[in-house]
């Protein structure tokens, strides 16, 4: 069974090749507050005119994977029809004190910091059964962190498509380029979900990497 | 006796290549959540990397244990070579407990990071 999946692993790029599907599987990944669920909710809103779930400034608003099957897409006459995964955000470490800063009572943010750690696992879990990430990052922030290092490591082991995308472009001091810098090997896009900025260079990028 | 500070386990590639990923990790996850950091010299692979956050997650307590810290570089492009023969490593990693280790910069070719003592 171990040798069958490691195999499927190191080889799945060639049987996607050959086999390519009509339908991708497509997860949103990224660390906390990056804008996964603001991305997941652009995408949507655009082609199918609903939601996938709600964002919150509050970290790990997402605590399970939301699935949204066959999701059209259709950039320069090519249609792209996808299955959207919004995962919870990654992280190594969730302490329920910084939830509390946000006005949660005691309670709560131990609640919020135990879903949080189960999201975590069933977001890494999904990392099998999907056919192409989109990761997330947050284009103020410092792209070296140990979560974008070990999501990229692991989309490259098991050779599925990876788009990079440099969210929060309208804010002042976003900078896609150092996204571009830390992960050179990878196509990035720089949008803001938020505010529509650069989405349909997005989608395009999309149909050309899942397409 | 006497010399309060933190315990640094610094863990040869050679010790690391002869376990298996498990113990590897078991290893780690036990002697950080004494509060000791463990710089590995060959690092972990991203499998491994994601099983450590993964089992991390089960063991946070809300309490004495609120997760890790890890400080590590990109795993560099595999080439055609490694692809085909599952040839890979990881690159030098320190990993300590969250409220003890704490990242101060990271670029491409250097981590500054800062150890506090006790609590």
């Amino acid at each position: 069974m171990g040798i069958i999946l490691s195999l499927k692993k190191r080889f799945g790029f060639i049987f996607r090749w050959i086999f390519k599907k009509d339908k991708m599987r497509i997860g949103i990944y990224g660390p906390p507050n990056a804008g996964k669920t603001t991305l997941a909710n652009r995408i949507l809103r655009d082609w199918t005119g609903d939601v996938i779930g709600s964002a919150s400034e509050i970290p790990h608003e997402t605590r399970r994977a939301r699935l949204r099957e066959g999701v059209k897409i259709e950039v320069d006459g090519k249609s792209l029809t996808l299955d959207i995964v919004d995962t919870p955000g990654l992280a190594t470490k969730i302490d329920f004190h910084d939830f509390l800063k946000f006005g949660l009572t005691e309670e709560e943010a131990k609640r919020r910091a135990k879903e949080a750690t189960e999201g975590v696992i069933e977001a890494i879990k999904w990392l099998d059964d999907l056919d192409g990430i989109l990761l997330v990052m947050d284009s103020t922030e410092d792209p070296y962190t140990q979560v974008n290092v070990t999501i990229v490591g692991n989309i490259e082991a098991r050779n599925l498509p990876l788009l990079i995308v440099a969210n929060k472009i309208d804010l002042p001091n976003a900078s896609p380029a150092r996204i571009k810098a830390a992960f050179p090997q990878h196509p990035v896009v720089p949008i803001s979900a938020l505010k529509g900025l650069n989405i349909d260079s997005l989608y395009k990028a999309m149909a050309e990497r899942f397409g | 006796m006497g010399m309060e500070g933190v315990q640094l386990n610094l863990i040869s590639k050679e010790r690391l290549d002869k376990m298996p990923s498990m113990e590897k990790l078991r290893m780690i996850l036990d002697s950080v959540k004494e509060g000791k950091i463990v710089v590995l010299e060959s690092g972990l692979t991203p499998e491994e990397e994601a099983k450590l956050i993964e089992l991390t997650m089960l063991e946070i307590d809300h309490e004495n244990f609120v997760g890790i810290e890890v400080e590590s570089y990109p795993h560099r492009e595999k080439s055609l070579f490694s692809r085909i023969f599952g040839k890979k490593g990881g690159r030098l990693t320190v990993i300590g407990p969250a409220n003890r280790l704490k990242t101060l910069s990271k670029q491409e070719d250097l981590i500054t990071a800062l150890v506090q003592l006790g609590e």
